[in-house]
């Protein structure tokens, strides 16, 4: 980062030479066409030029082979291309199991972080090289975009929604973040970096900035300070479904449908109660919108989250699930 | 001038001089007209939209925000992009060469509805005069794209007013869309069968059906966004309920095929200035022609390739990204049979082909770096990045602009009766070409780097490429400028072209230059296929 002229970008994550490997074979191929028609254009207009105006070219009119040959030929091409692309795609819109989750939201114009354990950093975000890291994360106003190009990966932060990106750093150093989708006046300013460390100084790093508890005890608050405890039994005799062992599952719906109980769920369950109602519950919880941020929101998520209990129905007195320390990886689901 | 008849006289009696007066214009329903009406209304709008460009260019010489406030820049761009898409490269040539040469290729009198096509110009007068209001009065800053629920929400500009202008303006691309299909359907000569007629016709009807399916959608699309933004209605706002990448659904479902609305007509034209300075008939008629009908078709269903990022599912993306491929294909059979078609020809290399090999050229580029854009896993990188802007320059002015440039050499003798300097116009051509590589080949490079599109301050690393692109962006207005000088220069001092200078086949060339009122003395009749060039004379009626 901020490195001086270079016409190609860092490779700094276990992606990033996956993609570039498969941009150089389509610029190949498009160069070979490019060169191809260029050079016959440059030929023909040299070879068969003329200055006299009567002059007139042979009778050809077409050529079916020709057409047929130049129609199939570029669409097997163009399907090897779109596939290898696919593949490369599957791989940066999929996180692996074990990842480090992460949680931001953007606002304009700056880019919020938390860690699990309750460290927060603004335009900065700092990783340990070599694990992977999943960013989960949503805009509390209008569109933005994550853009982390040295790692080659982007997605669009959308108000109501959950993006995520995801990837394992390969090279210790300072890269670039970039806020890519228009979002007002200070657009080009909301930028920042990302700081890729050794494990050890991620570590220290970690404990050195420690905050206010972590995000699941912040969350365990609101869930109190909400009163969502008043209903939310963790025995299951309450108003609302016990939410202890929810996150992950399967959950059917007054209407039949069956969800599946992710952290877009959850979100839409706190903003809008009525919108995918859990069977056989009545429709009695008002709704949070315009009460909760973003950022609690995202800490009742990470609570709910660590409602795991091993079937004693201890969950809801205080002690999440036992987990391990933030630079440990958890599962995911 | 190497035309074949001897001293040209000027015609007596002409579309230009047989009625006088603000009003003969105004009132006018003779489609010449109302072509070079257009043709005022857009080269002022080029202007506009050119001068926002040098401001952008001028800002980004530095990587300090120094010459302009972030607001103002971000003002400067969407101006550029509405001013130059909605006004300039929609309208180019379908209503300025289309409206000019359509009926006279058809050996009609006019289009099918001469009064819709005089209201058709009114109501894009109207659209741009509340779209420069908006600008005047203190500009918009949405970008283009009007993205929610930034436009509907967050932006204090002014984005009704330019909805409004785009809006009015949409139904002056139905009307045309309109107009023009039907006059292909109902005024074509005796013997003019579909598969005799000039492919700049095909272009032009393809191009109407795009339009008239395409453009509803957007006015739709801004009605949503005027009522969220005026009545609080939610639609694409979150906080209201609703959902922001509707808006970019339905935005890129007209805006996508909107492409194809600039780029099949300039590849009309590339047909006949190939066609008819390699005296050779198009290689490969019928795919040509139906080429342009599958643009227009697959153009409908590749709209959610700008969304690849923007939250759409993974499979949504693989359909996408696969008919994104699928309707590369007649653009790639389109550029192999103008190559073919130059194969033993007898180039003659005049302005108009120096111009539509500049367009070739340009065109290549802009259309296969698309297969990189459409590969779903560099697009997620390259996104919203440089790279994006500088493939789509490459098909908007590198194509859209080069082939208008190439048809308006080539037809310019027709419309004004006088020929301009063919050596002039090949600087021109070769300057334009030159300062667009420079302009927007380091874009490319910037974009991989990761240079997001729409920034006003950028890192220092990103200066060297950004000052390329803008020496490039001032080479690239002098070639503009020259054009506007020497064919301002042809009307006052331009030999006389006489009804055929470049000795073209086509209904077109058969009547005098400029042509009469109604076109043609007698009615033509068509007894052979396009581009039959024979070393006979072609006759003049």
């Amino acid at each position: 980062m901020g490195s001086g002229f270079s016409l190609f970008p860092e490779q700094a994550s276990t992606l990033a030479p996956r993609v570039d490997n498969l941009y150089f074979f389509i610029v190949a191929v498009t160069a070979f066409f490019a060169v191809l028609v260029s050079v016959l254009v440059i030929v023909f207009a040299w070879k068969y030029r003329t200055s006299d105006p009567l002059a007139v070219g042979e009778h050809i009119h077409g050529s079916i082979p020709l057409e047929l040959g130049w129609s199939i030929i570029p669409f097997v091409v163009a399907v090897v291309i779109f596939g290898w692309a696919a593949d490369v795609f599957f791989d940066l819109q999929r996180p692996p199991d074990q990842t480090i989750e992460i949680y931001s939201t953007a606002k304009r114009w700056m880019w919020k972080f938390q860690h699990v354990d309750g460290q927060s950093e603004i335009n900065e975000l700092h990783v340990p090289v070599g694990r992977a890291v999943k960013v989960m994360f949503t805009s509390e106003d209008v569109l933005h975009s994550m853009f982390f190009p040295s790692f080659r990966v982007k997605a669009d932060a959308i108000p109501g929604r959950y993006s995520t990106v995801w990837f394992t750093a390969t090279k210790i150093g300072e890269y670039h973040l970039f806020c890519a989708e228009y979002c007002g006046t200070n657009h080009s300013g909301m930028i920042g970096k990302v700081v890729v460390m050794e494990p050890a100084a991620y570590q220290s790093w970690l404990t050195g900035a420690l905050g206010a508890g972590s995000i699941s005890q912040r969350g365990e608050q609101l869930f109190n300070d909400l009163a969502c405890n008043t209903c939310h039994l963790s025995d299951g005799q309450g108003r609302g479904p016990s939410l202890v062992n929810k996150f992950g599952s399967s959950e059917e719906l007054t209407d039949g449908a069956r969800v599946m109980v992710d952290e877009a769920y959850v979100r839409e369950s706190i903003l809008r109660p009525q919108a995918k109602l859990v069977a056989p519950y009545q429709p009695l919880m008002p709704t949070f919108q315009g009460l909760v941020s973003e950022e609690n929101v995202m800490a009742l998520v990470e609570y709910i989250k660590s409602l795991r209990s091993s079937g004693g129905g201890a969950a809801r007195t205080g002690a999440p699930a036992p987990r391990a320390a933030a630079p440990e990886t958890r599962e995911n689901r | 001038m190497a035309s074949i008849a001897s001293p040209v006289t000027a015609p007596r009696v002409t579309y230009l001089n047989h009625e006088h007066g603000v009003a003969s214009w105004l009132l006018t329903k003779d489609h010449k007209r109302i072509g070079l009406m257009y043709l005022v209304v857009v080269t002022f709008a080029f202007f506009l939209g050119g001068l926002f460009a040098s401001m952008i260019r001028l800002e980004l010489a530095t990587p300090a925000g120094d010459l302009l406030s972030a607001d103002t820049y971000n003002k400067m761009f969407t101006m550029h992009g509405v001013a130059m898409v909605f006004f300039v490269l929609i309208p180019a040539v379908p209503a300025i060469l289309g409206n000019f040469v359509l009926p006279l290729m058809l050996g009609a009198k006019d289009v099918a509805f001469p009064k819709l096509n005089l209201l058709s110009w009114y109501i894009f007068v109207i659209g741009f005069l509340f779209t420069v209001y908006a600008m005047v009065a203190g500009g918009v800053d949405t970008g283009w794209t009007f993205y929610t629920p930034y436009s509907s929400r967050a932006s204090n500009s002014n984005v009704m007013m330019t909805g409004i202008g785009v809006f009015i303006t949409g139904f002056s691309s139905i009307l045309t869309g309109l107009n023009f299909m039907v006059t292909i359907h109902r005024m074509r000569a005796p013997g003019l069968t579909w598969f005799r007629l000039p492919l700049f016709v095909w272009a032009v009807y393809a191009t109407s059906l795009v339009q008239i399916l395409g453009t509803p959608v957007i006015a739709i699309t801004v009605l949503a966004l005027a009522i969220e933004r005026g009545l609080h209605f939610g639609i694409f706002d979150p906080a209201l309920g609703g959902d922001p990448v509707l808006f970019q659904h339905m935005f890129w479902f007209y805006s996508h095929p909107a492409v194809y609305i600039m780029i099949l007509p300039p590849m009309g034209a590339i047909s006949e200035v190939i066609a008819c300075f390699s005296r050779k008939s198009i290689f490969g008629y019928s795919f040509v022609a139906f080429s342009s009908l599958a643009i227009a078709i697959f153009g409908f269903l590749v709209w959610a390739h700008h969304m690849f990022v923007a939250g759409i599912s993974v499979y949504s993306a693989l359909v996408f990204s696969f008919l994104t491929y699928a309707v590369a294909i007649p653009s790639a059979v389109k550029t192999f049979n103008w190559t073919a078609t130059m194969y033993k020809g007898a180039i003659w290399l005049k302005a108009p082909m120096i111009w539509a090999i500049a367009f070739l050229a340009l065109f290549l580029i802009g259309g296969l770096t698309g297969l990189i854009t459409a590969a779903l896993g560099v697009d997620v990188h390259i996104h919203d990045t440089y790279f994006v802007v500088a493939h789509f320059h490459f098909i908007m002015v590198g194509g859209a602009i080069m082939g208008f440039f190439a048809g308006l050499h080539y037809w310019w003798p027709k419309i004004t009766g006088r020929m301009y300097s063919d050596i002039w116009a090949k600087v021109a051509a070769i300057i334009v070409l030159a300062g667009f590589n420079l302009t927007f080949g380091p874009q490319f490079i910037l974009g991989y780097l990761g240079m997001p599109r729409r920034y006003h301050v950028y890192p220092e690393e990103f200066q060297v490429l950004n000052v390329l692109s803008s020496a490039g962006a001032s080479i690239l207005a002098v070639g503009y400028l020259l054009v506007g000088i020497y064919l301002t220069a042809s009307l006052f001092k331009g030999e006389r072209a006489g009804p055929n200078p470049w000795r073209a086949t086509g209904l077109e060339w058969t009547t005098q230059s400029p042509p009469l009122p109604h076109n043609f003395d007698v009615q033509p009749i068509v007894t052979q296929e396009a581009y039959e060039y024979t070393r006979r004379k072609i006759t003049v009626s």
